[in-house]
């Protein structure tokens, strides 16, 4: 009950942290995906950059955020506007499941099309943009779906540093010691998530080759 | 062995040789010639090197040692040289995203042919391997079996290249599906006269489709003979074959007379 009325009178601001925690996950998901889609690609090609790049994006996964946002602070540029920091701070996040499908998605394609493909005197690129990408598309789109579902809970965090979003009402909640407060901020990140996961697991099934 | 002029050859294999980077030896001193028109039947049991040979061909492998010549010529542009030549395997290996019209149509596609001559390619070739005009809407998935692999016929048969590659392309299939595809494949080699080399461990195919039969054994080519001659080699490997398979002098004397009338 409360908490309802506590969102209707603070609709306004409501709103204006769903869109800015949506600015935050959208813009880093993006980077994500035209950074992580080539270097999957090239790991896929050149397999021995497989280990490097994938163990590399896994270290960062197993950062504390709250840790990562602390390190990138002191950085020149980025710490002069914290919404650049959290942008990139949720972009290294999201990279490894964008990189580990666009991986798995490639060397998923059955070797006999590719070898097809590649008999018939395709080129490396007509293979890759006709055959493989198409093919590998629903799986590396649910490595963006899971970035992004990732990204809808961290981003609540990016508050911390003062870079806005829906965390804002956590945190002061957590100060203020209110749930309605807290519910404000949790209940719309969470509804976010919801939506965007169902969306995206949706266009995967609608993209996914019989 | 025979007096051919060298422009008669389609394909020759000049002492070659394939090693893995294992170290391990696939292929060693093979010497093959293949004519142009000649179907070339590879035979041999699984790893001894059929593939392999098939693969060096069209390039998707190179030799380590030794060259592979294709109408004489031991290098050049991979992408041109393996547009004119057909590869059928036994996956098929159709694009699933693809409807048959334009798994046909890729090779003229990306060949920039004018839409007008590739679709009359496309219902001449449906044609040619005996499928309906409607399956040319179909997806791959769609279809059963023996019509994927007509269809990977087709696809290869497209950009009428002059010689055709063909990995136990009917391996998989039932045998009654098999002898009707062998049996259009006959009537088709008539029609067109390829360059046709052709990968099985099926004796009996080899014996129905070969102009000549390459016996392979271990990496090695053991033998090169007309059907008729394979059946009543002393070659102990042949011998072993016709043994195992049970055919004798009389059944392939049958055989032929089927490829005649066809």
């Amino acid at each position: 009950m409360n908490f309802f009325h506590f969102i209707m009178q603070n609709r306004g601001q409501v709103l204006e942290l769903t869109l800015e925690h949506l600015w935050l996950v959208g813009v880093s998901t993006l980077l994500a995906v035209l950074v992580g889609i080539p270097l999957g690609i090239m790991i896929a090609r050149w397999p021995k950059w497989n280990k490097p790049v994938l163990a590399a994006a896994n270290i960062i996964q197993t950062i504390p955020s709250l840790a990562l946002f602390g390190f990138l602070l002191p950085v020149p540029w980025l710490g002069e506007r914290v919404e650049r920091l959290a942008i990139l701070a949720l972009t290294l996040y999201a990279l490894l499941p964008v990189i580990r499908n666009t991986y798995t998605g490639i060397r998923g394609v059955d070797p006999a099309v590719v070898e097809a493909g590649r008999g018939m005197g395709l080129t490396d690129r007509q293979l890759l943009f006709w055959v493989e990408l198409p093919l590998a598309l629903s799986v590396i789109l649910s490595g963006v779906r899971v970035a992004v579902v990732i990204s809808v809970g961290l981003a609540t965090i990016a508050a911390a540093i003062g870079a806005g979003g829906l965390g804002e009402f956590i945190f002061r909640g957590l100060a203020m010691v209110n749930n309605q407060v807290i519910l404000a901020g949790a209940v719309p990140a969470a509804i976010l998530a919801l939506l965007a996961d169902t969306s995206l697991g949706w266009l995967e099934r609608r993209l996914r080759p019989q | 062995m025979e007096s051919t002029a060298a422009n008669d050859l389609a394909i020759e294999f000049r002492d070659v040789s394939y090693t893995l980077p294992t170290g391990q030896q696939v292929l060693s001193g093979l010497n093959l010639e293949v004519r142009r028109g000649q179907t070339l039947v590879l035979l041999g049991r699984s790893g001894s090197g059929k593939t392999t040979t098939l693969k060096l061909v069209n390039r998707l492998l190179s030799p380590t040692g030794g060259e592979v010549r294709v109408n004489g010529l031991a290098a050049g542009d991979v992408i041109r040289l393996r547009r004119s030549i057909g590869y059928v395997i036994q996956e098929v290996g159709l694009f699933p995203h693809f409807t048959v019209e334009r798994n046909i149509a890729l090779v003229p596609t990306i060949e920039g042919w004018p839409e007008e001559r590739i679709r009359t390619r496309v219902r001449d070739l449906l044609q040619i391997v005996g499928l309906e005009a409607r399956m040319a809407s179909r997806y791959p998935r769609q279809l059963s079996g023996g019509q994927r692999q007509r269809v990977g016929v087709a696809r290869a048969l497209a950009a009428d290249p002059p010689i055709l590659l063909m990995d136990e392309p009917f391996a998989a299939l039932d045998p009654l599906t098999l002898d009707e595809l062998q049996h259009e494949f006959l009537a088709l080699q008539q029609q067109l006269s390829k360059t046709v080399v052709f990968v099985t461990h099926d004796l009996r195919e080899a014996l129905r489709l070969a102009s000549r039969i390459a016996l392979m054994e271990a990496g090695r080519l053991v033998t090169v003979l007309p059907p008729r001659d394979f059946i009543r080699s002393d070659d102990p490997w042949a011998a072993a074959y016709v043994r195992a398979f049970g055919v004798g002098p009389a059944s392939a004397a049958s055989r032929n007379e089927d490829r005649n009338a066809s």
